[in-house]
């Protein structure tokens, strides 16, 4: 047996959730390569090559993968296939995009989103919003795994020593092409890798009282989420939604501020350790799910939020 | 230009789908179903395109019951040309709607596949992808903005790091996201006009490709339950028990 993992990096950093999709593949069993396909990513291999439990690190570079287009990493790993038996990435808007065509190309149904691995060909998946988990057992010969991060366990960064391999890259003809891109630049922690999330829903009212969560979020190290209804008014932009069709988070702590809890947005949450709601109506489901809850304005308690962590020393900047 | 969109039927998301005791499945027995509502989304755009002249003919097709009817008579209302069903009680997984609708691509010709970047009850945001593939097209997933021009569309993406924008040549695939548009509610008269708008008939069978299920449901369960905590009183309070009880801060 031999797995895949497909890196999720930037071209200079590995991205944690790699590390997350490692777990996964030991759980399958068998040899761990993995696979950094992108642009002048060698940073990237020397990081993969120190996980601990990999036995190669493949590395494709090419300036048409610098931004992980589905047809370029298609191209680049459905040849590497004959030597695997699954290949798994972690569920993020690149691997959600690229895999389906992996699994297409070799004729096997792919396992989206898992969430647990119980052997080598059955997996546990959540449908209809996490409302029911779904174990599947596959009978492909090969498998194309996608797996949440969220709920594995980081495999350790430190310990390995693979050997890294330059993998000669032809990509043939492509039909698609980059053009631009405007990405957040925030010094926050990533939504999906933050300890404590906290998130504004349509009562921000906003997007200028967004500020409001900022600056708590400054103080703790948080990361700003948002609920469908606060990026569809434009309070705040798409990269921030958290919920069944936008980012799966499962922090220490979330709190929800201006959130009534709907199905689509627990989907995005409800894994999260402890959960805090406030809301002024007493009646919001949001409350059905939280740890502790606290009915008021949220106008009055988030600078009183703010006061009372600062009394804990906690600092913005 | 003439534009395919699947549409899928599906428990209406406002629905709290309940697991059957016998672990077995969903149970979808007297429930609201409707259309996936990305789409509507896929629907909305296509006829979108229709009116502002650069799309000639919407055709809509879903894989389902006999009661996917509806669904494609929904579309057909919002605009839509006309509709096939591919009519199955069966199960049929994104692997074997990609195979027959790659089947439909090929007696069609559009020359962009619209549908939903995922459906809201397997969630498996597989089918456009896995169609792309099998047909060796361009694809522009989870798209808050498609521009026509020159045999290409350019599609800005919803990813994980904010927005991006692509050049796909045509034919291509396009998956919506949310952010594409607000959907039209149809209105009656265009409902009554939609009854009149023909629908073809077809089963799996009349395109000759195997959709036989690869992954087998061993079981389907409730997910595990959280349970309410309790109310605090006040701000104090809350930090307080954040700190202490929950050591979390
Ligand atoms: C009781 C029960 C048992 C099930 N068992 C299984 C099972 O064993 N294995 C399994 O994989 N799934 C199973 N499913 C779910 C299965 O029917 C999925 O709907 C199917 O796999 C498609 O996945 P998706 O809709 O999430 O695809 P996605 O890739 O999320 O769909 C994206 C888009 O593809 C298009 N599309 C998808 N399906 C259709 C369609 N039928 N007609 C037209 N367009 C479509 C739409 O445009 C849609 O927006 C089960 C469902 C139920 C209710
Ligand atoms: C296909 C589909 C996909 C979806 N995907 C997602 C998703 O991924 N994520 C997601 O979040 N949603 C998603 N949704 C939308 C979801 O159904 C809800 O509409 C949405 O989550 C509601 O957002 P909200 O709670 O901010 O707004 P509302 O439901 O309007 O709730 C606002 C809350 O703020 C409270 N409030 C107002 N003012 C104040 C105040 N001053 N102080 C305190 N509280 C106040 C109110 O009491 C209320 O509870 C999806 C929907 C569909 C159909």
């Amino acid at each position: 047996m031999a797995v895949l993992v497909v890196a999720e990096h930037d071209n200079e950093e590995l991205n944690e959730a790699t590390l997350k999709a490692v777990t996964a593949a030991q759980a399958i069993g068998g040899d761990i390569d993995i696979l950094c396909a992108g642009n002048d990513c060698g940073s990237v291999a020397e990081a993969a090559a120190k996980i601990e439990g990999v036995r190669k690190v493949r590395c494709a570079k090419d300036p048409a993968l610098e931004h992980f287009l589905a047809e370029a990493m298609e191209a680049v790993i459905v040849p590497l296939m004959d030597e695997y038996d699954a290949m798994v990435a972690p569920a993020t808007t690149v691997g959600k995009n690229f895999a389906p065509r992996v699994a297409a190309k070799l004729d096997v149904m792919q396992l989206s989103d898992v969430t647990a691995v119980e052997d080598a060909d059955t997996f546990v998946r959540p449908i209809y919003a996490g409302n029911a988990m779904m174990t599947v057992k596959s009978g492909d010969a090969k498998k194309v795994v996608t797996v949440r991060p969220t709920t594995f366990q980081a495999a350790n960064a430190q310990g390995g020593a693979a050997e890294v391999e330059e993998l000669s890259v032809d990509l043939g003809d492509l039909k698609s092409q980059f053009v631009g891109e405007e990405l957040s630049d925030s010094d926050r922690p990533e939504l999906a890798a933050a300890k404590i999330v906290i998130s504004g829903g349509r009562g921000m009212g906003n997007g200028e009282n967004f500020h409001m969560l900022d600056s708590i979020a400054d103080r703790l190290g948080a990361a700003v989420g948002a609920s469908r209804a606060a990026v569809d008014a434009g309070f705040v932009p798409n990269e921030y939604q958290v919920g069944q069709t936008g980012k799966v988070v499962a922090p220490d702590l979330y709190i929800a501020v201006g959130i009534s809890g709907a199905i689509q947005h627990l989907a995005g949450m409800k894994d999260s350790k402890t959960i805090v709601a406030i809301n002024k109506d007493e009646e919001a489901p949001i409350f059905q799910v939280a740890d502790y809850g606290l009915v008021a304005d949220l106008f009055d308690a988030l600078p009183k939020f703010e006061e009372e962590i600062d009394k804990l020393g906690y600092k913005a900047g | 230009m003439k534009i395919l969109v699947p549409v899928k039927r599906v428990l209406d998301y406002n629905v709290k789908a309940r697991v059957k005791p016998d672990q077995s499945g969903v149970d979808l027995s007297n429930v609201k179903m409707s259309m996936n509502p990305f789409d509507e989304i896929s629907v909305e755009e296509a006829v979108r395109l229709k009116e502002d002249g650069k799309a000639e003919e919407i055709v809509v097709v879903s894989i389902g019951p006999e009661k996917a009817q509806e669904t494609i008579r929904t579309a057909l209302a919002m605009g839509a040309d006309r509709g096939i069903l591919i009519k199955t009680d069966e199960t049929v997984e994104p692997l074997g709607v990609a195979k027959l609708l790659a089947k439909v691509v090929e007696e069609e010709s559009p020359d962009m596949v619209v549908l939903g970047k995922q459906a809201i009850d397997d969630d498996a945001n597989a089918t456009g992808q896995m169609l792309g593939a099998l047909l060796g097209w361009p694809q522009g997933t989870f798209a808050s903005k498609v521009e026509i021009a020159d045999g290409a569309a350019n599609v800005t993406r919803e990813v994980d790091g904010g927005l991006q924008t692509i050049k796909i040549n045509l034919p291509a695939i396009v998956t919506t996201d949310l952010r594409l548009n607000e959907p039209r509610y149809a209105s009656l008269p265009n409902i009554m006009k939609a009854k009149r708008k023909p629908i073809d008939m077809k089963v799996p069978d009349d395109y000759g490709v195997d959709i036989a299920p690869r992954l087998q449901v061993v079981k389907v369960t409730e997910p595990p339950k959280r349970e309410a905590g309790e109310i605090v009183e006040s701000v104090e309070e809350l930090v307080s028990k954040l700190k202490n009880e929950a050591g979390v801060l």
